[in-house]
Formats: C-alpha cells, structure tokens, sequence
C-alpha cells in the first residue's frame, strides 16, 4: 500500500547513539549548559578543573537527543556532541 | 584587474593633481578622502582616476574614516592613500598609530596650513613637522618627504609610494598650501619607466607563515587579506604570530622594532639636496617650499663674498642626523628658515650639538620669509665667524 | 501493516563509549592557541562565536574569503579567536576598516563584529554612513548594554535608570535603539537576537552571509561582571535566562518602535530583508554609464 504521506508513527525511528564530550578544563563553569539543556542530561561535576571551576558531567545520556544545544551555547567551546549513527536508520518505511 | 595609468607627457599642472597623478603612476587603486581645503583637489583627482583605472574612490564621513579605511585596503594589497591638512591630520593622528603598529604600507599627503585648530585653511604653513614624527601617541618611527614644486609632488609621491612599500609603514608627504596650489610644468614620465617598488610578500606556506617575523632588515613579509593565510593584525603589541602579548618583552620586541627599522634604513632612505656646501661658512637648511623662498638671499649673499651653502631637506623624517653632525664641525653656523615658529631648528639645534651656531628664521605662516630677514641672518652668521 | 517501533520517543538516545580523539568541531576556526579566551565565566560572548562560525558554515561561506575586523572591546577580541583573516582596529573605527577593504577586495566577505560602544557611541557615524552607502559588509554588533572591559561605564545602550560606574545613582540618558537606528540608515537586513537563540542568530548570520548590502544583526548578550553586579541581575546565565524570557519574537515589527528597556519585553526577529543596490554595484553602473556615453578624456587616461 502506498501512502501519500507517511501517517505518523509509522516512520521508522530515527536511532541515534553518540556520545557528548565535555573539555573540562577549558569549563568556566557559567552552568549554561546545564541549566538550558533541554532535558536536564548534564549536571554539575564534584571535582574541580585546573581553573578550579565545577565542570559539567553527563549525568543521564539516555534522555539526550544529540540537538547540540549545549556546544552552540557554551562560551568556552569545552563541551560537542558527536552522533556516532547519525540519521543511518531513518528509512520510511514502504510496503 | 588594475589598469595601468596611460598619461604621460609634459603638463602645466597643479601641485595637487600632480600628486594626485603620482600616486596612480605609482600604482595607487584605492584612496580615502575627506573634503579639506587645500588638499581636496588630490581627492577630486583620484574620483575622476581610480574608477576608471579599476580602483576604488571613496569619500568618507570623515577624516578619520578614511584613514581607517586605506588600512584596510592596505591589507589586500591595493595600494592606497589618503590626502589632508593639519586639521585632518590630527583626526587621522589615532589610526596613523595604527598603521604604524600594524604595519600597512600607505601614504599620507598633508597639505599643511597655518594652525593651530581651524587656522588659515586657505593658506600656508609647515608647521605640522612635528607633528607627523610625533602625532600619534606612543613610539614610532616615521618617513616624511617634502616636496617644492609640482614636479616634486609628483616625483616624491612615487618614493613615498615605494618607501611604504619596501618599509611597510604609512609615509607621509609633507607639502602646503603654496606647493599644493601651484601651477607649473611637470613632466609626466610612461607608467613602465618610473621606478616602482612593491612590498614584499611571503612565499611561504600558509601553515609556516608568522605575521611579523623578521629577518636582518627588520621588515615582516605581507601576505594578503583572501589568500588563505588565515592571519590576524592587531593595534595592541603583538608576538610574531600577531597575537596580543602585552608584556615588557612584546614591547622590547615590536615596539623597539618599528622605530629601529627606520633608523636602521635611515641612510637608504635619507634624501638631500646639497648647493654648495662644501667650504661653505654658512649653510641653509631648508625644506620644501622654504628651499625655494630663500634662494634670492643666498645668492645675494654669495654676491656679497658669503661662502653659504643651501642643503634642502627632502626628507625630513628620518632626520639627516649624520651629516647635520658632520657639517657643524666645519661651518660657522647653519640658518634654519621654516614656515612655522621654530620645529625643524631644534633638530638642527640637536646634531649640531654646540659645534657651530644655529639660527632660527620663524614664520607664523600666511606669508613667506622676507628677502631681508634671511640676507640679515645670514650675513649675521657669517661675520660672527 | 504495523510498525515495528511506536513509542512515546522517536530518538533513542545511543550510548557509545566517549572517542578521545576527536576534536571540537570549532577547533579548525578558533585560534586554539590563543584559548582560554578573556571573557568571564557567563559572559555570552563565546556563545556568539560559534553561532557566527556556525552561520558561515551554513551559509557555504569560503573560510579563506572572510575577513573578521573588530574594534576595541570585550566584543573586540573576537577577531583574535577566529582563525580567519582578523583585524583587531582602534576603537570604533572597525567599519571604515572594513569598508576600505572590501572595496579594494570584493570578493571578500567581511564582517565586522564589535561592541556597543565601539560601533554606537565612538563609531555611531561610521555605521550610519556604511548603511546609508549600504557597503556590502556584515555587522554583528554584541549588545551588553555596558562597557564591559574598561570597567562598567553608561553606554549608549545602557537602559534608562540602569546603574553603572558612571551612572552612580542610575542612568539618564535615553538608549539607542539599535535595530531601529540601522534601519533607519539604509541597512539591507536588520535583526535582533539575544545570545539565548543561537540556531536563529546563526540563521541570520548565514543569510547575511550571502546577502548583498549592509547586514545589520544586534545580539544582546548578557555581562555578569558589570551589568549584571551593578544592577543586582544575578550571574550571566540568569541575566541570559531573563533575556529568554522576555523576549517576544516578531519578524514583522517595526524596527524603530522597539526599543529595550530595563525589564521591559525585547522584541526579537528578522525585521527588514530587503536588496538595495549596493554602493559597489552603484559605482560599477555609474561608472560604465560614464564610460559609455562620455568622459573620453578621462577614459583614455
């Protein structure tokens, strides 16, 4: 059956896995990245960088969407998001 | 790109425009200007050349817009200038220090009238010497021709063209309001026979390439703003890589160096124009239009049995140091007549350094030395002998 | 047919092992040698720097054809970190730098980006007139409502009653509204983001990019050292949360009727997109009109 537009819900999922990578000693700690992400991943570290500021952690990568949110935003260039599969597994689904 | 410039032939020209002429003989595409009297003529020149020689005119807001701007046309090596008076010139005082700091070859034409502030905008004086050594704030060294007459204007705009090129500095062409107004004839030569040297550029690689890293002659290699050399220029003291270094050994390093790189070309770069000289008892150190002016007195004196020597500043930055010195030793006393109220003097005041008597012949401006007040200094130096 | 896969969330977050090394994508642009750079912990300046590399990324720009030219600042400094062709210039004077180089170099895209004092107070003149000869060059100018580096002095987009150094007993003077004054000039393309909306501030840092004539973009930026201790605004991220909050985003308002005020609503969007013939496409008609019909004398010269 072909569809003229896919119905929602039957696209198949777009996986993606990456990983975020956090320079902490380039960290200032201003906790923008912390604060504005958007589904709360990264919090604050316990110890300290060389500057002595609290870098952020990743604290539950589950719940990341690899928008990149927090690379654009920090004013340090300390903290990418690389999509290890990006958009490979977004096949529609046809039948 | 660039067309060359096809005038040529003998003209009865003003000294604005045949400066303005020298300046696209010498390769000039790019200028920056603001109205001023007695200098706008150079600026209305370059609007009916440059667009057609594929350059760029632009008259900016302001004085110091257009200095700014001939900086960054500097930067993708056009060559480029900008033309003023004293009153501009103290506004273009901040980005000439720039200038200096980044070093961007580029010349500055000062049409100078009397001062200080509005002054006498529609007549003369030289009384802005000092200030293009000193003008801009901090240390630096500075190249500054004087021309007296059109040709001159014409002839010395091609060497401030090259010396800014070949020392990778803003130069300066020190005339006034008698030169910059005066019709006379000037010999345009073929663009292909006129003497043009352009600035150095790197051959290495953009990977190797550090800004302001310098050999033996203390001059950095260019490289031009598109080319890919990804480099940065900045006005605070910068390291070889052109990045800020605001320490005392930045400071030992750079700013020490745009002063020693003059001092160190000093005598490439160091025209004179000696009459007479040698065994002279008196001699006449003069300077532009002046060099002119006094002429009838010194050969008045020289009637008079006087043995007196007129030695005209061509550039009077870098100062002729070495052979002021030299002289002293030899002559009674030098006369130092000058459309200002006593700048160059003390340059001559300071080579001389007690050897030999050094008479100041000030004038406010608006006027030129009288016959009799040069005759009179003249005889006075040389029967206190 | 029945999907295999229905679930609340689409995105299913990955979990690879960290590579160590791989770099920050930024790290061909920045100066990383230069790095750390000045500016203070929740200063929204660095935040600008990537939305504008981001934006030329977008845009398809031509790294080797950008030149970034700055004045004195906080904003300033920008150009030492970007690994372009960068000129840090004096104090206000970026624009007609600019200006002179992209008119003897047209085929570089030149940018300026710089502070609020720099391109409004010391170079006010300079702006109005590259918009109104509407000079093909870029300006990003970093709004922080003060002056950052020299200690905290009124600017003149310090709001009415903001205190500063010089502004003891709260500021007198009325603002600037800086989009309204651009578009008033002449500008081409005018907006205003904060450093909150980094994707929309490198969108139109990348349709400036390509635009032809005078860009115009104001992004507010928040200063936690100055404006925000002096005005009891919290730390930079909050400042830089309260602009979020306050900020009402309208692509169809009117640039000159929305000035910022203390804790009023800033108004944010892509306000004027319009394509004027630029001053180096007027100077190349005028003058093939010129060699065309007359001038001879000249054109033979």
């Amino acid at each position: 059956m072909k569809y003229w537009e896919t119905p929602f819900g039957m696209q198949k999922p777009q996986v993606v896995s990456g990983h975020i990578n956090i320079l902490k000693d380039r960290c200032k700690g201003c906790s923008f990245c912390i604060d504005l992400c958007p589904r709360q991943v990264l919090e604050y570290s316990t110890d300290f960088n060389e500057k002595g500021y609290h870098s952020p952690v990743v604290a539950n990568l589950d719940a990341c969407t690899f928008c990149g949110l927090c690379e654009l935003i920090c004013p340090d260039f300390a903290i990418f998001v690389v999509e290890t599969n990006p958009k490979e597994a977004a096949l529609v689904q046809e039948k | 790109m660039f067309k060359k410039s096809k005038l040529r032939g003998e003209f009865f020209m003003q000294g604005d425009i045949a400066c303005a002429e020298g300046a696209v003989s010498a390769g000039c595409r790019f200028f920056g200007g603001y109205p001023i009297t007695p200098a706008s003529e150079i600026a209305e020149r370059m609007a009916y050349r440059l667009p057609l020689l594929n350059g760029a005119f632009v008259q900016f807001e302001d004085e110091i817009a257009s200095m700014a701007s001939i900086l960054g046309a500097s930067w993708t090596g056009v060559k480029s200038m900008t033309a003023s008076s004293g009153p501009g010139i103290s506004l273009k005082a901040e980005n000439i220090g720039l200038g200096m700091m980044m070093e961007v070859p580029c010349v500055i034409v000062n049409v100078q009238r009397g001062g200080p502030s509005t002054g006498l905008p529609t007549s003369w004086a030289q009384a802005d010497m000092m200030q293009a050594r000193w003008g801009s704030h901090g240390d630096y060294g500075c190249i500054a021709l004087c021309p007296k007459n059109p040709q001159e204007m014409f002839d010395l705009t091609i060497v401030a063209f090259n010396y800014a090129e070949r020392y990778r500095m803003p130069v300066f062409v020190m005339t006034d309001a008698i030169v910059g107004h005066m019709t006379e004839k000037v010999v345009v030569p073929p663009v292909d026979e006129i003497e043009i040297i352009d600035r150095r550029y790197t051959d290495k690689k953009p990977d190797d390439y550090l800004p302001y890293a310098v050999g033996d002659d203390l001059i950095p290699d260019f490289a031009k703003v598109g080319d890919g050399y990804r480099f940065h220029s900045t006005g605070l003291t910068h390291d070889e890589r052109g990045y800020p270094d605001m320490t005392e050994h930045a400071q030992l390093t750079h700013a020490v160096r745009i002063v020693e790189k003059v001092k160190k070309h000093a005598d490439d770069i160091i025209l004179l124009e000696e009459k007479g000289v040698e065994g002279a008892d008196v001699v006449v150190v003069a300077y532009g239009i002046t060099a002119r002016t006094v002429v009838p007195a010194i050969e008045m004196a020289r009637k008079k049995g006087i043995k007196v020597g007129l030695m005209r500043l061509i550039t009077a930055w870098p100062f002729p140091t070495k052979r002021i010195r030299k002289l002293a030793g030899e002559i009674a006393g030098f006369v130092v007549p000058e459309i200002n109220l006593g700048q160059m003097v003390y340059e001559v005041e300071r080579c001389a350094g007690g050897q030999c008597k050094v008479k100041s012949l000030p004038h406010p401006g608006g006027g030129i030395h009288k016959f009799e007040t040069v005759l009179s200094a003249i005889e006075e130096i040389a029967h206190a002998k | 047919m029945q999907n295999e896969i229905c679930c609340e969330s689409p995105i299913i977050a990955g979990t690879a092992e960290p590579e160590t090394n791989i770099q920050h994508p930024m790290e061909g642009l920045l100066r990383m040698d230069r790095m750390p750079h000045i500016w203070c912990s929740g200063c929204g300046l660095g935040s600008v720097v990537t939305a504008f590399v981001e934006g030329l990324k977008k845009a398809g720009s031509d790294f080797d054809k950008v030149a970034v030219v700055s004045g004195i600042g906080c904003t300033g400094r920008v150009a030492g970190y970007i690994n372009l062709d960068s000129f840090h210039t004096t104090h206000g004077r970026a624009i007609p730098f600019a200006t002179g180089l992209k008119m003897a170099n047209n085929d570089m895209t030149t940018v300026v980006i710089s502070g609020d004092g720099d391109l409004f107070a010391i170079g006010g003149n300079h702006l109005i007139h590259a918009a109104r000869r509407n000079v093909d060059i870029n300006v990003i100018c970093v709004n922080n409502f003060i002056y950052g580096m020299t200690g905290g002095q009124t600017a003149p987009t310090t709001p009415l009653q903001a205190r500063s150094s010089t502004a003891p007993y709260g500021n007198y003077e009325q603002p600037f509204n800086l989009v309204g004054l651009a578009a008033a000039a002449g500008a081409s393309y005018v907006a205003r983001w904060s450093a909150m909306h980094v994707r929309r501030l490198a969108d139109s840092i990348a349709v400036a990019a390509n635009k032809k004539g005078f860009c115009f973009i104001e992004v507010i930026s928040p200063c936690p050292t100055v404006f925000a201790r002096k005005n009891m605004g919290g730390t930079g991220l909050d400042l830089l949360k309260s602009f979020g909050e306050r900020t009402v985003i309208d692509h169809d308002a009117d640039p000159t009727k929305i000035p910022i005020g203390m804790n009023d609503e800033i108004v944010c969007g892509n306000f004027i997109n319009e394509d004027r013939p630029t001053y180096w496409e007027n100077v190349q008609t005028g003058i093939r009109d010129a060699v065309d019909k007359e001038n001879v004398y000249w054109k033979n010269l």
